[in-house]
């Protein structure tokens, strides 16, 4: 009895570590982001964001003038009990007790520092980064030294403005039109209706890819490139079928005698369905809202093919890329960007997880 | 309910058959287009304005949910005045006719006019000119963009790439999906682990690009690393790569890229096994265990057996998945260093090459790849009697 609860404490204990180490995994590439960004441009450019973390580095203790000791900087020196040469001195040298001497400066007017490896944090945050991704025309970015420059704004809130002005009605339409056809397809009799919705099956699966080029010339004919309404209708064909099906699913559900009780009443169908239909169908129209806005938030391929063209109606995602392309070292833009552009689907992800994971089972995934 | 059986209707004179056909169709086109000619006149005035663009952005939503909603309250409004039998017979349209309007404009034609493009060289089909007229013409090229698709080298490496996506990248997702839910599953911790594993869901491709350029940024021996993966590969004792750009290992750079998805996508795949190990019932479990089955026999025998099933679906989404996967590719690599895959070529030959002929025929490949999957979808939805 004893050893079965033995084992019983180890095997949970394998669980929870393996499941520990996972999740460590999944986590930390966000949280490399998430930490650099808060740090500033010199910092993220020449040490590791893992420095916030506790660790040893060498600190100055003492420092000496050279000058003081009438060292030659072109011989062996002897500093502190460590003797090397100046290119040894630079790279830092380690005295037997733990302590390092290094050279700082060149060889006429440096100075030499006594370091000791201290434990330690940098914890230096500040907001800078999201100010100068955020900023529109420029921003005053204040060197180590005091020396003031100005830099050239990103202005990702016109973008985030661009991308809220895209998803929200690219979300909704959608939606609206989807079930109205469910409602058609579940609850009236009409001729056409199971081809109807073959095709709808169908086109579940269909790639995207093929309808961008033809969809290009009639938006080109239309003079409609480069324009919210272009792409707002782009999403609503290509979400459309997979819409229509689960919201098909699950109105074709609700039970049938409440309808039927409402129809004696004397209610339209329209009345049926606004009022009756949609409150029911909330928990489906839920799921599939959070599917299709967090997929067009993130959508790169509709907007770089219908508002390519057009630099005031960057979307996050573009700006982003566009960043990523044309200064993909300069970090402390990319680590800000990137969370400016993840904000509102984490929020959007943690209030609505249970609607999420309910689509999720329920088949919502896009063709 | 009012519903008219299909007998009623066959029973009908012609001409009242003709005429609800006209009325169904112009129905189901005219919601659509109205709601386009509205958008667009409120699109001019907003372009031509110059509000900041918090107030377009707000405007931009009020008008465009708002117009659609409206649009089916007049139209429905306009039937329900008619005469009961023409009501019964265009109300439907009234509700189904809009998204299938859509559907057929951006998905169901564009698959016709995307292969008639793919017939032609660089410019497509030209226009005003009649079907006999483009087949004589000399940018008529028949199937020749087909064999171009085939041997051309750069495809060949993006079919190679994009198997690889497909094997590895299902797999890893698939095989780290059902570990975590079967760890989780016996852990205290579930709910807390399960929200950050699928937290990356959430995370948009371009995003993670940047997560994962980070994680592989490389500086110079002589330089501190700033980059994870690197800084740990130096601290080992390893030389510093620019890991997705390594093309000494091509094709296995490819393998850095796929990661990413698999990142992305084994919250998804973690989700939807956790709920099928949910349903596995706890007899089966304890009979296996009272047989003296071990963990491992109890994994491979009766847990995977039971929830086939949902491998299978779970497998088969992450391959549709995999075989269209195009903006990471596109922001990590631009498909340089040996890692284009389909659908980046299929951006490069329509885009950037403006070849739409090519393009073209990329995309009927795409297409044509899905079809068992969308032949497996219908002959699912056959077997339903419900319909």
């Amino acid at each position: 009895m004893e050893s079965g609860k033995r084992q019983k404490l180890l095997s949970s204990l394998f669980v929870n570590l393996a499941l520990l180490l996972l999740v460590v995994i999944w986590t930390v590439p966000t949280m490399g982001i998430f930490v650099s960004s808060f740090r500033g441009r010199d910092k993220i450019a020449n040490t590791g964001w893992w420095n916030v973390l506790p660790h040893r580095e060498w600190q100055p203790v003492r420092e000496i003038t050279p000058s003081e000791l009438g060292l030659d900087p072109n011989g062996v020196m002897e500093i502190e009990g460590v003797t090397g040469t100046f290119e040894e001195f630079r790279a830092g040298v380690e005295s037997p007790d733990g302590k390092r001497v290094t050279w700082i400066g060149n060889k006429r007017i440096g100075r030499v520092e006594v370091q000791e490896r201290v434990w330690t944090v940098d914890w230096d945050f500040d907001l800078d980064n999201y100010k100068q991704v955020l900023g529109g025309q420029s921003f005053e970015f204040t060197r180590p030294d005091g020396t003031v420059e100005v830099v050239q704004g990103d202005n990702m809130t016109g973008a985030f403005l661009n991308s809220l002005a895209v998803a929200v009605p690219s979300t909704v339409i959608p939606i609206l039109i989807a079930a109205f056809a469910a409602y058609a397809f579940a609850w009236m009799n009409f001729p056409g209706r199971r081809w109807m919705f073959i095709l709808v099956v169908a086109l579940l699966v269909v790639p995207l890819q093929i309808a961008l080029v033809p969809i290009l010339r009639d938006y080109r004919a239309l003079q409609l490139n480069g324009t919210f309404l272009a792409i707002w209708l782009a999403h609503t064909g290509f979400g459309l079928a997979l819409a229509t099906y689960l919201l098909y699913n699950y109105i074709s559900s609700l039970p049938r005698d409440i309808l039927e009780s409402a129809f004696i009443d004397g209610a339209s169908h329209f009345t049926v369905f606004t009022r009756l239909i949609l409150p029911l169908s909330v928990p489906a129209l839920a799921s599939f809202a959070i599917f299709q806005f967090l997929w067009v938030w993130n959508d790169y391929l509709v907007a770089l093919i219908f508002l390519g063209g057009n630099p005031e109606f960057e979307l996050v995602t573009q700006r982003m890329a566009a960043i990523v392309g044309s200064r993909g070292s300069e970090w402390h833009l990319l680590t800000a960007g990137a969370f400016v552009s993840m904000v509102l689907p984490l929020l959007v992800f943690f209030s609505m997880q249970r609607y999420f994971v309910r689509g999720l089972l329920a088949g919502s995934v896009k063709g | 309910m009012d519903l008219p059986s299909s007998t009623k209707l066959e029973s009908q004179s012609l001409w009242i058959r003709i005429l609800s056909f006209i009325g169904r169709v112009l129905l189901a086109i005219s919601i659509p287009l109205i709601a386009f000619f509205v958008l667009y006149q409120g699109f001019l005035f907003l372009r031509d304005s110059d509000a900041p663009r918090a107030i377009i952005a707000l405007v931009a939503i009020v008008w465009g949910v708002g117009g659609v909603a409206l649009l089916y309250w007049i139209f429905n409004d306009l039937v329900e005045r008619l005469p009961d039998a023409w009501r019964a017979r265009l109300l439907p349209f009234v509700f189904v006719g809009p998204a299938m309007a859509i559907l057929a404009w951006y998905l169901a034609i564009p698959t016709l006019r995307t292969f008639w493009i793919s017939l032609f060289s660089r410019d497509g089909p030209a226009e005003g000119l009649g079907i006999f007229q483009l087949l004589a013409s000399d940018s008529f090229v028949g199937l020749s963009n087909y064999v171009a698709v085939f041997t051309e080298e750069l495809m060949l490496q993006a079919f190679r790439n994009n198997l690889m996506w497909i094997i590895f990248g299902s797999t890893f997702s698939v095989a780290f999906g059902l570990m975590i839910a079967v760890l989780a599953d016996r852990s205290r911790f579930e709910n807390v682990a399960k929200s950050l594993i699928f937290l990356p869901m959430a995370i948009s491709f371009v995003g993670a690009s940047i997560i994962w350029n980070f994680i592989y940024e490389y500086r110079p021996v002589s330089q501190p690393q700033i980059g994870l993966l690197n800084a740990i590969v130096v601290g080992l004792g390893g030389t510093p790569q620019a890991w997705p750009q390594w093309v000494a290992v091509a094709p296995w750079n490819n393998l850095f890229l796929i990661v990413i998805v698999v990142w992305l996508q084994a919250g998804y795949s973690m989700v939807l096994f956790s709920a099928a190990l949910k349903g596995i019932p706890d007899e089966l479990l304890e009979a296996g265990r009272i047989d003296g089955a071990n963990e491992f026999q109890i994994f491979f025998r009766i847990m995977v057996p039971y929830i086939r099933g949902t491998i299978i679906s779970v497998w088969t989404t992450v391959v549709i998945f995999t075989l269209k996967i195009f903006d990471v590719v596109w922001v990590m690599t631009g498909g340089q260093f040996g890692t284009h895959v389909i659908a980046t070529q299929f951006y490069r030959q329509s885009f950037t090459n403006r070849n739409s002929g090519f393009g073209a025929a990329i995309a009927i490949v795409l297409l044509i790849a899905v079809i068992p999957v969308m032949y497996y979808n219908l002959k699912q939805f056959r077997e339903q009697e419900a319909f």
